[in-house]
């Protein structure tokens, strides 16, 4: 299981935003170790975020993003004290789930 | 260093601001590009895993003695952690020495938990495959430091005196370029590649914001940087030999710029290229 997330999410005008860092290395499989070795590709292939059981984001990560990747996204609804769960899997098969409390 | 992610933290740079590019005039400068980029990501700055890390090592029985590091005196009493690093360096009675939050953090975890110096001190910066426990525990306790204000006295005849000790260090020109930190830190609007160069020696705005955003995540790193990490760095730079932890050279560096800084809010751990 990988590292926790940090979400935050703010319900405003009947938007609601969230914000996702995540912790992963991100590996693209290209880079070298200092003795020639290749690095193994390690990185998230899909992100997901669920409201009230509904998917309200769905994306495809790959190599090009960066090592600890920060996400924002915003959808329409969403209210407060409700909570949004956010989740990844990489192409090793790990995963991982966290939530967060939508706020003011 | 790792060119790889460098050029990742480039993309999303240049993705970031290209908007930002189209509706502006081609003033926009490299650094303000940084700045942006710096801005968009500062809500979501990854040294936050760091402090949670250290918060987690702080309170955590560790060592041969097997306590936590929660009767640490960082210089406002045993374990009050709030506000300590807008105060260091500072002088302590106890080891009778002028200690930064790295020193200071090595003589408890020496005293208290009974590591040996030599254990810490031999590995004492995060590396991609290792991370740094005195380094994580550092980013927690600057953490606590957060819109405080820095207010580093100079009053203990000491703690002057380190600070005067620093500023020789940081105009004292020697290695193979005769090179000084004043060298590139002492002239405003100058810089390398990319990087602004701050003016630490006679502009207080300047020395303000270059102390107070360490330590640092390093986006072409992907590390947390603490400030002796920081200082080590630019030795480095200066081609000058490798200074020694949490030595006394290095301390009086940090109470020469920790002093500059004062009056100036405490904004870290920061986010840096
Ligand atoms: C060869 C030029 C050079 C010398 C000499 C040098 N530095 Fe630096 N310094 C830099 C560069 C370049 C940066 C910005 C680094 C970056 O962004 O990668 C920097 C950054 C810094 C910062 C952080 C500033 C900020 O805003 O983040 C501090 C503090 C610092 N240097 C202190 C020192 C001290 C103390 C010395 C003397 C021991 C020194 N430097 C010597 C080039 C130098």
């Amino acid at each position: 299981m990988g590292n926790p997330m940090k979400i935050r999410a703010t319900a405003k005008d009947g938007v609601t935003e969230v914000k996702i860092l995540m912790q992963h290395e991100m590996e693209t499989g290209l880079r070298k170790e200092a003795d020639g070795t290749l690095v193994p590709a390690w990185f998230i292939t899909e992100v997901k975020a669920q409201y009230q059981g509904r998917t309200v984001l769905d994306g495809q990560f790959g190599q090009s993003i960066s090592k600890n990747p920060y996400l924002l996204f915003r959808f329409k609804g969403g209210a407060v004290g409700e909570k949004i769960a956010v989740s990844w899997v990489d192409n090793k098969g790990d995963s991982r789930t966290d939530e967060a409390t939508i706020a003011a | 260093m790792n060119t790889n992610q460098i050029h990742k933290a480039m993309m999303v740079l240049a993705l970031s601001t290209s908007f930002a590019a189209v509706a502006a005039d081609s003033a926009v400068t490299d650094s303000d590009r940084i700045e942006q980029y710096r801005e968009m990501i500062s809500d979501g700055n990854p040294a936050e895993f760091d402090e949670m890390r250290g918060e987690e090592l702080w309170k955590k029985a560790a060592g041969p003695n097997k306590v936590s590091l929660e009767q640490c005196d960082l210089g406002k009493g045993a374990g009050v952690v709030k506000g300590a690093y807008s105060e260091l360096p500072k002088y302590f009675k106890d080891t009778k020495k002028v200690q930064d939050l790295e020193s200071r953090l090595l003589t408890c975890m020496t005293t208290l938990q009974g590591f040996t110096e030599d254990e810490i001190t031999a590995k004492p910066f995060a590396s991609s495959k290792k991370p740094s426990d005195i380094s994580s525990l550092a980013t927690y306790v600057v953490g606590q430091s957060k819109g405080i204000k820095m207010a580093v006295s100079t009053k203990h005849p000491k703690v002057k005196e380190s600070y005067e000790i620093g500023k020789r260090i940081f105009n004292y020109r020697a290695g193979p370029y005769d090179f000084a930190c004043s060298t590139c830190h002492a002239t405003s609007g100058v810089r390398i590649r990319m990087q602004d160069l701050p003016n630490m020696r006679s502009s207080k705005k300047d020395a303000q914001i270059a102390y107070t955003g360490w330590p640092a995540y390093r986006v072409s790193q992907g590390l947390t940087r603490s400030f002796q990490w920081r200082l080590n760095d630019c030795f480095r730079q200066q081609r000058f030999p490798e200074p020694k932890f949490a030595s006394e050279a290095t301390i009086a560096l940090t109470t020469f710029l920790a002093v500059n800084a004062n009056g100036a809010e405490y904004v870290g751990p920061g986010l840096k290229r």
